[in-house]
Order: structure tokens, then C-alpha cells, then sequence
């Protein structure tokens, strides 16, 4: 199978056969960064802008130790240093930075559809690295790809999602992954925070965490940002925690070996408790480890790469 | 000056006509409507195959003079008007500066005389500048020749001055075109509320935002006894509340877009810019209860809420571009082949909701042919097929999310105060230099 896709804008619109394609892909990758070099020349010679409008440590360092690995030239643009602060829109600075011969762009931007809109003025492939409320495809790929080497099947698996659904792209990116894969999912939070018709995307909808929690096979919890509160999308931090923060006491009534995934930055005392953030059923830093893998792979196939999963590598 | 439009369906509500006969216009009047025997040395149109109607009247546009010339100029504007088969339009005040009081009328009738195309009734501003604060001279504004009030592309959040400005036009005869729509609830919403708004991560405007507002609006004009025309109405309950107020007798009015009536929030799932517009593009629900509506006749007018932006302004992010489409000159065509077509208007009824009742909601004569009214006629062609093509557009701004549609139906000719400005589908004249 060869990858068709010249962006990778979300996982809405790509097939079950995609997906699996680019973990199986990913599973060739993990490996070199376990190497004392950890580079290949995949894409030794070509350029990649990470072009960020929103602040981002853990995504964009990922993108870029990525491409690093596959020998890339890598140029980092912050909203903060680029020229739409100027007054240039985001067409003109993306076609200068076309014009400078790039080979892909990686852009988050805090407007949805922003980058649906540059793959279609850009003759380069566009990587989404998370777009308003909309999709944020390589988290829910890297989020797979941790669940397929720690539980090896989707099929069956029931997922609860946990927090503010409204506003999260990594909510939506992951509802569309798991059910493609045969997973069952079910968000939960208060209800100021599950957007209408949520139930159309394929996931059903929960107020209450104690009555969810012991059917879950993984549980995914969503960072709870302050700035929410002035917009009284809850009363308080206390309270959010005493609803919906996941506590080792809590995680009493979960089965035994769920996977508790969280794609940080983590409010520790918020959403998750340091004895569960850290104990034996957490795979955050697995998540984060394999999202390089999953990145190189994302890369190289847009990159152009013509060599099956097998022997990518 | 004899102008003879000859053996033409006649279409005009205002007088139960639906007949093939001539109609003859002398000195910027109809004359007769009939049999034209006295038409020696008239002016022929042949009118064989055609609708002949009274000059439609599109009752919402912005036609962006003064300010943003470069989206849209009253003369450009009415040309689009002439284009699309409207012999009048009114003008919303949003420019910049608002169009208030007399001086600001009076701007735009100068504007529209020197031009020479489709008639201009200026709506101007309820409250000083468009803030919301104070009232505005409306009672100066329609004594010179404004046809309304209105701080259209926002809402009159005040209630206390809303039920002032109601109040205060009644001596002015004039209607308070409300731009309903509770602008909090509305927040920084893009789009329609709803399962898609969730697909695709874009703020969402609950129908409920535009349905208080209404329901508002109403309380107020029965507390004012004062004349409410809703704009844009684009959901099932709006138009619900708006069908309640008429049976309670109250002077409430409303209209309807073509995008509202054509199009859903479904339209929006590509991002294109030009499905963004406030109100915005509803569900399937309100779209089939926007048609129930218009077949009832729960609906008084259909206007186009023609909104011009620049390409580069809506060649952006979606969540930057301004809201708004342009639709004079796709209005008529959207109607006849949605609405007429698929048998929800019968064509009496849509020449109805596109001249008669605008020009009796604005008060502004015209929308009939009775012998002696000013000889405002459309003539178009239900059977003429065309495809959209905006690089053809009159108006100077090309944001329509109807382009490469398919269409049936097309204005022909048309006729402004006697004078022919448009004739087989060919502009005549540029300038005003009209014959």
C-alpha cells in the first residue's frame, strides 16, 4: 500500500486502511530513537517549516526532533516572531514561506479550518498539528499507536474521554480514530462542556464518572484550562476536581488494568492526581515517546516516501 | 414618452392579475393594463414568453458607500440591482459613517439620483453613530425621504431605546427594521449551533440567540404599539413568534433570505468563507420550516441582505473573514428555482413577497400596476437557464457561496420611472445616461 494523501488535515476523512497504514508505518520508527544515533537520511535535504500560532512545547518539540531524526532541515516560526503580527495574513505568509522551496509545513493555528485552508493555497503538503476545536490528527495517531502496543486490539474497547470535549480537538481527533478502529467511546464532563450533537460524531455522552469509569478499558483525561472559569463553563476548580478529577480513591472502582492516557500538560490535583498521573496504569510518557514515532512516520509518508511499513526503516 | 410591453404574462398581486395582456407605461406611468389600442407611437418590448411585473424591490442591502468604496458604490450597487431585475433597493445605514438624520438621507438620494438605476430607499440609523446609546433624528432622517429605521448588522440591545424608537416612529409611518439577535448569547460564534459547529470545531450561534431577540422585539412593539419589521428571520421558532404576533393583530412584519431558504450549515463544512453570514446558515429543520412558511404566507417579504466584502477580506481564516454574501444579483434566480420551481410559490405569490409587500411595509408606492402608479416593471424569463458566474457580476464585490450554480429563471428587461435600463438582458447606458 502507498500513502495517497498529500496532507494530513485530520482523521475525519481518513479511511480505517489509512490509519492503520501509518501506525503500521510508526512501528518501524520506534526503534531508531532507541539507537546511541538516532538519525536516518529519509529526508536528508529537505526542509520543514513548524509554523506555530498558538504556544506549544510538547507538540512542536516532537514535530521537530522528528524531522531532526529523519535528517530534515527544520525552521521553527512562533506566532510571537512571524509577520502576522504585522498585519500579514496567513496566505501571504505561508506563500513566502512556499516561495523559499519547503517541502512540508507543520502549522497549528487557533482558528478551525486554518489549515484545510493553507493546503488549499499551498502546493506543499500541510501537517494539522491542532486546529482551533476542530482536529489535532497526530495526537489521536500517537494516542493509537500507544493503545495498539499496550493492548495490541480496538476492537471492543470502550474509551472514555473526560473533560472539556467542547473546546478539544484532541477529543474529536481521538473519537474518530477509536470508533474507525471498532473502539467504543463515551466523553464525559459537565454539559456546558459537551458540545451539541456530539452523539453524531459516533460517541456517547456522560455527566457522571463514577458510572462510566468501571466499564472503561482506557481512560483519557483532557486538560482543564483556568481561562474556562471566567467564562463560567464551571463554578470552580474545587468542584470540577470533586466531579470529574480522576483520584487514586476513584480509580478504585475502574478495572484493574485500564490505561489512564492524558495529552499534558497535566493540572496535577485538577483533572488527575499525582498517585494516579504516575502509577502503574499511566502511559503519558509512553504516549509521548511514541509521538515521535508517529511524527516520523506522518512525515515520511507525505515526504514522499515510497517504501512499504515493512521496511521503512 | 410611450413605452408598450406587449402580450407579457402580468403578474401583479396587487390587483389579482395573472393574465396575458399588454401593458402600455406613458410619462413614468402605467397607463393601461390590457388591451393597448392607443399605443401609436410607443416604444415596443416584446414581452411574448415573459412575466411582466411590478419592478421587484429588494427591501435589505449594503451598498457600502460612504466608507468602503471599494466593496460596493450606491451606483454600482443599483446597477447589480438593475442586473438582478430590482428597480428599487433599500439601503442599510451601516456605512462608515452611519447613514443618520436628514443629512445622511439625503447623501444617499443624491447619490442614487446621480447614478440613475434602480431606486435607493435609505434606511437610516435608530441610534446616533450605531452605538446602541442615544436615538438618532429619525423623525429628520424620514422627512428626508428615508423609507426606515434601523441599526442593521447589530441588534438595538437597549430594550428601554427600542421601545422608544417603536414608539417614535409611529408618527413617522415608517417600520423599525430589527436586526434581532442577542449578541451575548451570540458571543464570538461563526456559525450555526449544532452537530456540524461540532464536526468542525467553529463557535457556534444558537437559534435561540436570534429566537430571544425576536420574541423581544415583539413584546416591545405591543408595548409601543409601535412597526416591526424582523430582518433576516432564519429560524422555525422566529418565524413562529413572528406568525403569533400577526394573529394578536400587532404591526409586526418579516423577511426571509435566499441563502436561508437554499442553504444549511452543511454548506459550511469545507470552510469556504462565503457560507459566513449572520444570521448564519440554519439547519435542515429551520430550512424546510423557512419553506413552510413562504407556502403559507407566514412570510411578507424576501430580501437579499446583499453584503459586500472584498476578496482579500474573505480570503482568510474562517474565523476572521466578516460575515456576509452579496445577492442581488442571484436573488431572483435562487427564488424562482426554489421556491417557484419546486411549487412552494406560485409566481403571484413570489412577485408578491418581492415587490407588493416591500413596498407596502416600506410605504414607498411602486409594487403595483395599477393605471397611474410610477412604471417600475420587471420583465423576466422562468424558463431562461444560467449558470452563476461571479466574475460577471455587476456589483463590485464577488462573494457569493452560489457560484457554478445552475439556475432557471433570469430578469430580461427593466424599466425604472418609465425609463428602460435593462433590455434583453443587456444593461443600457452607463452613468445614468440613461434614454
Amino acid at each position: 500500500m502507498k500513502f495517497e494523501r498529500t496532507d494530513l488535515l485530520g482523521l475525519e476523512d481518513l479511511s480505517r486502511q489509512e490509519i492503520e497504514f501509518i501506525l503500521t508505518t510508526a512501528e518501524s520508527f520506534v526503534e531508531i530513537s532507541e539507537r546511541p544515533i538516532k538519525k536516518v537520511p529519509m529526508m536528508r535535504g529537505m526542509t520543514v517549516v513548524n509554523l506555530f500560532f498558538e504556544p506549544s512545547t510538547r507538540t512542536r518539540t516532537s514535530f521537530e526532533l522528528a524531522e531532526k531524526r529523519l535528517s530534515a532541515d527544520t525552521v521553527n516560526i512562533s506566532a510571537s516572531t512571524s509577520a502576522t503580527v504585522k498585519g500579514e495574513t496567513l496566505k501571504d505568509t505561508a506563500k513566502n514561506l512556499e516561495a523559499m522551496s519547503i517541502d512540508v509545513l507543520v502549522v497549528r493555528h487557533s482558528a478551525s479550518g486554518a489549515p484545510h485552508y493553507l493546503a488549499s493555497v499551498l502546493g506543499c503538503p500541510v501537517v494539522n498539528a491542532g486546529d482551533g476545536a476542530h482536529e489535532h490528527p497526530t495526537q489521536a495517531l500517537l494516542d493509537l499507536f500507544t493503545i495498539k502496543r499496550r493492548l495490541g486490539r480496538f476492537d471492543g474497547l470502550k474509551l472514555g474521554i473526560v473533560g472539556d470535549i467542547l473546546h478539544s480537538r484532541v477529543a474529536r481527533s481521538n473519537i474518530w480514530g477509536f470508533t474507525k478502529l471498532g473502539a467504543k467511546v463515551t466523553v464525559c464532563g459537565p454539559p456546558t462542556l459537551i458540545p451539541p450533537g456530539t452523539e453524531t460524531l459516533g460517541a456517547e455522552v456522560s455527566y457522571d464518572l463514577d458510572a462510566l469509569l468501571p466499564s472503561l478499558d482506557v481512560l483519557m483525561l483532557l486538560r482543564i484550562q483556568t481561562e474556562r472559569l471566567s467564562q463560567c463553563f464551571f463554578p470552580s476548580l474545587r468542584e470540577y476536581a470533586d466531579f470529574f478529577g480522576v483520584t487514586g480513591e476513584r480509580m478504585k472502582r475502574a478495572k484493574k488494568d485500564i490505561v489512564v492516557m492524558h495529552p499534558g500538560p497535566l493540572n496535577r490535583g485538577v483533572e488527575i492526581t499525582p498517585d494516579v498521573a504516575d502509577g502503574p496504569q499511566s502511559v503519558i510518557l509512553e504516549q509521548v515517546k511514541y509521538g515521535l514515532a508517529v511524527r516520523m512516520a506522518v512525515l515520511y509518508l507525505l515526504g514522499g516516501g515510497e517504501l512499504t511499513g515493512e521496511n521503512a526503516a | 414618452m410611450k413605452t408598450l410591453l406587449k402580450g407579457g404574462r402580468v403578474v401583479d398581486p396587487s390587483q389579482d392579475l395573472d393574465a396575458v395582456c399588454d401593458v402600455l407605461l406613458e410619462d413614468g406611468r402605467v397607463a393601461v393594463v390590457g388591451a393597448a389600442a392607443q399605443a401609436g407611437g410607443a416604444e415596443v418590448i416584446d414581452a411574448k414568453g415573459l412575466v411582466v411585473c411590478p419592478g421587484l424591490i429588494d427591501m435589505h442591502v449594503h451598498l457600502r458607500e460612504p466608507g468602503r468604496e471599494d466593496e460596493e458604490t450606491i451606483e454600482s450597487g443599483t446597477r447589480a440591482a438593475v442586473a438582478g431585475g430590482f428597480t428599487a433597493v433599500a439601503s442599510m445605514p451601516n456605512t462608515e459613517p452611519p447613514i443618520e438624520g436628514d443629512e445622511g438621507v439625503k447623501f444617499v438620494l443624491a447619490k442614487a439620483h446621480e447614478a440613475g438605476l434602480a431606486r435607493v430607499y435609505p434606511i437610516a440609523a435608530v441610534t446616533q453613530g450605531l452605538k446602541g446609546e442615544l436615538l438618532a433624528e429619525i423623525g429628520s432622517a424620514v422627512r428626508a425621504g428615508a423609507a426606515g429605521v434601523s441599526d442593521d448588522g447589530k441588534p438595538v440591545e437597549n430594550s428601554a431605546l427600542m421601545r422608544r424608537a417603536l414608539e417614535y416612529s409611529r408618527m413617522l409611518g415608517v417600520p423599525v427594521i430589527s436586526h434581532s439577535e442577542d449578541a451575548a448569547l451570540s458571543g464570538k460564534g461563526v456559525m450555526n449551533e449544532g452537530p456540524v459547529s461540532t464536526l468542525l470545531g467553529l463557535k457556534g450561534i444558537p437559534d435561540e440567540s436570534e429566537e430571544i431577540a425576536v420574541a423581544r422585539d415583539i413584546a416591545l412593539a405591543r408595548l409601543a404599539s409601535g412597526r416591526l419589521h424582523i430582518a433576516h428571520a432564519s429560524t422555525a421558532r422566529a418565524l413562529e413568534l413572528v406568525l403569533s404576533a400577526k394573529q394578536l393583530g400587532l404591526k409586526v412584519t418579516c423577511e426571509v433570505t435566499p441563502h436561508h431558504f437554499t442553504l444549511t450549515d452543511e454548506a459550511v463544512k469545507e470552510y469556504g468563507t462565503n457560507t459566513k453570514m449572520k444570521p448564519p446558515l440554519r439547519s435542515e429543520r429551520d430550512l424546510c420550516a423557512l419553506r413552510n412558511a413562504l407556502r403559507t404566507g407566514a412570510v411578507d417579504a424576501i430580501a437579499s441582505d446583499h453584503a459586500p466584502h472584498s476578496a482579500e477580506e474573505k480570503d482568510q481564516e474562517y474565523d476572521v473573514a466578516p460575515f456576509g454574501i452579496v445577492g442581488l444579483e442571484t436573488s431572483l434566480g435562487l427564488a424562482l428555482t426554489e421556491l417557484y420551481r419546486k411549487r412552494i410559490l406560485s409566481l403571484v405569490d413570489l412577485v408578491r413577497l418581492m415587490s407588493t409587500n416591500p413596498a407596502a411595509i416600506l410605504g414607498t408606492g411602486g409594487g403595483s400596476l395599477k393605471p397611474g402608479k410610477p412604471a417600475d416593471v420587471t420583465l423576466f424569463d422562468p424558463e431562461k437557464e444560467w449558470t452563476v458566474d461571479p466574475s460577471r457580476f455587476y456589483s463590485k464585490s464577488r462573494n457569493t457561496p452560489f457560484s457554478g450554480w445552475q439556475l432557471k429563471g433570469k430578469a430580461v428587461s427593466v424599466i425604472v420611472d418609465g425609463r428602460v435600463l435593462m433590455r434583453d438582458g443587456e444593461m443600457i447606458g452607463e452613468q445614468g445616461e440613461t434614454s
